[in-house]
């Protein structure tokens, strides 16, 4: 049993989930409550007050999954390729200064 | 159930980052514990799996959309504690780098998602699997119930949120400042969509890949005896 080898085909995996993401853009309606701030005004004819104020705090590089200049279903996957490896940065070094303490 | 920022008052963020940080501390000393360079990788994976898992949104009735977070089968695999900082990991890069969820919400997010989820999905796993033995259909079973039980929890708690903003914010007129709708709205909206589709797309996640990893990868399940490693 070589566990190595295991996680190596679990990545691939996640690789194929990254490809086949797009998938996911079939479904077009936002999540509940994650509407943007102008929705509000088409929803309930205004926009609260301290939405609109924390609304904008922060623009991502690359906001609801898109990569600007690619189509929808391309930056879907540059962003879903992005983000997985920024996720495996982020714990693989929280793994690292977690176990290194331990050490 | 990526709360935005401006849904909930920044009192309200205060409060739920000051919820989520001892399961943070704790969970760092857990994982700290348990964790060995051989988990390490697994921790990873499974937390991409989330990132990307969150991306395949499904259609619900009614014009939304919702999808699985994988937390419960991280709770599963490597045991609820080092779930709470592989899901909360995946929140942080959403928010950062893809404003899927807020800055301020962030305790929030993480509050429903990487605790409350993975927690009451590893608490109904372990009561259907109980110690039933490795191969048994009760492990795959019970994460797939755990999954559904786990992310309709989380909805819940969202719902309560977003539900008691307009309650306790509000102008001297009675305007919402943030969330407008109260929880005779938020509950039903956000449980409609969590019981009829992403609990089920969580169920399947969890469920089906507990038993594709008995059937064809139980060396990663043997590294990890389902629990043992964080919990």
């Amino acid at each position: 049993m070589n566990i190595m080898k295991e996680i190596k085909k679990l990545w691939i995996g996640i690789g194929l989930l990254a490809l086949l993401s797009p998938i996911g853009l079939l479904a077009t309606g936002d999540a509940w409550g994650e509407w943007s701030a102008a929705q509000f005004k088409k929803m309930i004819g205004f926009i609260p007050q301290g939405l609109k104020r924390f609304a904008g705090l922060w623009h991502a590089p690359l906001a609801d999954y898109t990569v600007s200049g690619t189509a929808d279903s391309t930056g879907y996957i540059i962003s879903a390729i992005a983000g997985i490896l920024l996720v495996a940065l982020l714990t693989w070094i929280l793994g690292k200064v977690l176990v290194h303490r331990k050490n | 159930m990526h709360i935005p920022d401006g849904y909930l008052s920044p009192q309200t963020c205060a409060v739920m980052y000051a919820a989520a940080a001892p399961f943070w501390y704790v969970a760092a000393k857990r994982v700290k514990k348990k964790l060995t360079t051989k988990t390490v990788p697994l921790l990873s994976v499974f937390a991409a799996f989330s990132f990307v898992i969150m991306m395949f949104n499904a259609p619900v009735p009614g014009g939304t959309s919702a999808h699985a977070v994988g937390g419960t089968l991280m709770a599963v695999v490597l045991g609820p504690w080092a779930a709470a900082i592989g899901i909360s990991a995946a929140v942080l890069i959403q928010a950062i780098f893809f404003g899927d969820g807020g800055i301020l919400a962030f305790g929030a997010n993480c509050f429903n998602m990487a605790m409350v989820l993975p927690f009451v999905g590893y608490f109904i796993y372990r009561l259907i699997a109980g110690h039933a033995p490795f191969d048994s259909p009760r492990q795959w079973i019970g994460a797939a119930v755990g999954g559904y039980a786990g992310i309709n929890a989380a909805a819940l708690a969202a719902a309560v949120e977003f539900g008691l903003q307009p309650l306790l914010f509000h102008t001297a007129s009675g305007t919402p400042l943030y969330c407008p709708y109260g929880l005779t709205h938020t509950i039903p909206a956000m449980m409609f969509a969590h019981l009829t589709v992403a609990g089920f797309a969580e169920a399947a996640v969890s469920g089906g890949v507990v038993l594709f990893l008995h059937k064809s990868m139980p060396g990663v399940l043997m590294q990890t005896p389902a629990g043992k490693v964080a919990a």
